[in-house]
């Protein structure tokens, strides 16, 4: 009997914030991998949600490339307010 | 299994403490399709928001300005596709809410009808129109559906960019020509009203806010954030050293806030049903683009079918 998939678990801490990745398991299946994912990982009221993802349905960028990946972004300073020179006596912006 | 008065009970408490709610809670069909409605029209709004503005792109005065344009125009498209997707949870299709912006069935904001004239247009739309966009999104960042309310805090967080540059390209202007300082003037004096029509119109006139406000999608009503706009911007304009296009606007001490004449709203009336200046050209160009972009989908969906065998 071959090893049960790997699964990421996310957890919605309370109502109105994203799921966020708590970590994995391992389980039989989709319905197995929740109910173990709410004792491992939400043992003390962690959650309100829980998604269960298999690993092998998830496309992650690669270390190797993050320098290429992210690099358009890393020259564009004016994306950020603070590229712009306003008074400070101008108020609300 | 709970029945509908159980579920509706666990909705009104959940709206009664400002909670959240999420996209697999119960809720009722109204408060659906209210959302939907108004997610729709705020991606639609966002998309169709990038003509007026990319109409200057290829003619920025400098290649600094065509920088900061081109990335401005990039993030209302990004704005759009946060608030699909947001609409999406509610279980709608994106291919729907596309079809129904192209055939006019669901609207877009009135402001994006006008046109934009001259350069200085870039940067009143920074100012006013972003402006008031950011006093209407920041509180819907609370608003009672979870996913409307986080898609609007990236967005909000993006604003501030969108409104900085457009006041600082207004303040370049000011210390130029006389002739630059009459271009934004003019400009203002286009846009002062259409942006304060971007609140919608007078409370007493709009039949849905209070159901919205009941419910915690809307956290102010029209009025009051139209109030808030034009106290925000008064000193804006005097530190600019432009005028504001309205001889009723007074500073009123009694009421710590300012006074101000009210728009013409059968202009927006006209505008949202279909006779503003701009509208049928925005809806030609939107549908244009979808049909030119057509083969980029196709090849991309050929493309990963080829791929897939392979991937298993
Ligand atoms: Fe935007
Ligand atoms: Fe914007």
């Amino acid at each position: 009997m071959g090893e049960w998939p790997l699964y990421e678990v996310f957890v919605r801490s309370k109502r109105g914030l994203n799921h966020v990745h708590v970590g994995s398991l391992h389980a039989a299946d989709d319905e197995a991998a929740l109910r173990n994912a709410r004792d491992v990982y939400t043992r003390r009221n962690e959650g309100v949600s829980i998604w269960v993802v298999r690993s092998d349905a998830i496309t992650a960028s690669s270390p190797d490339e993050k320098d290429s990946l992210f690099d358009p972004s890393g020259d564009k300073v004016y994306r950020h307010p603070t590229f712009y020179t306003i008074p400070g006596s101008v108020p609300h912006l | 299994m709970p029945g509908q008065a159980d579920h509706q009970a666990h909705f009104d408490e959940v709206i009664a403490r400002h909670d959240r709610i999420e996209p697999r809670d119960w809720m009722p069909d109204a408060y659906r399709r209210t959302l939907v409605r108004q997610i729709a029209q705020h991606a639609h709004s966002e998309i169709i928001g990038m003509q007026p503005e990319g109409n200057w792109i290829s003619r920025a005065p400098s290649l600094r300005r065509k920088a900061i344009l081109l990335a401005k125009v990039q993030d209302e498209a990004g704005h759009g596709l946060y608030l699909y997707s947001a609409a999406e949870t509610l279980g709608v299709s994106r291919d729907d809410l596309v079809a129904m912006l192209l055939s006019g069935k669901q609207k877009y904001s009135s402001i994006f009808n006008y046109p934009t004239l001259s350069y200085a247009d870039v940067g009143t739309i920074g100012w006013l129109v972003d402006g008031a966009a950011i006093c209407n999104q920041v509180p819907l960042c609370r608003t009672s559906y979870g996913p409307y309310g986080r898609a609007m805090i990236r967005i909000c967080k993006e604003e501030s960019f969108h409104q900085r540059q457009g006041y600082e390209l207004l303040m370049t202007m000011m210390r130029g020509t006389p002739e630059q300082r009459d271009m934004v003037q003019e400009s203002v004096n286009r846009f002062w009203w259409p942006s304060l029509m971007m609140f919608g119109p007078p409370d007493e006139s709009s039949p849905n806010t209070e159901r919205s406000m009941a419910w915690g999608i809307k956290r102010n009503s029209n009025d009051d954030l139209r109030q808030k706009f034009v106290d925000m911007t008064v000193p804006q304009a005097q530190a600019l050293g432009v005028s504001l296009p309205d001889p009723s606007l007074t500073w009123n001490a009694d009421r710590g806030q300012h006074d101000f004449g009210q728009p013409d709203w059968d202009e927006l009336f006209a505008v949202i049903r279909g006779d503003g200046p701009c509208n049928t050209q925005r809806l030609a160009h939107r549908r244009r683009a979808h049909e030119d972009g057509a083969w980029v989908r196709e090849a991309a969906s050929a493309f990963a079918a080829q791929e897939e065998p392979g991937h298993g």
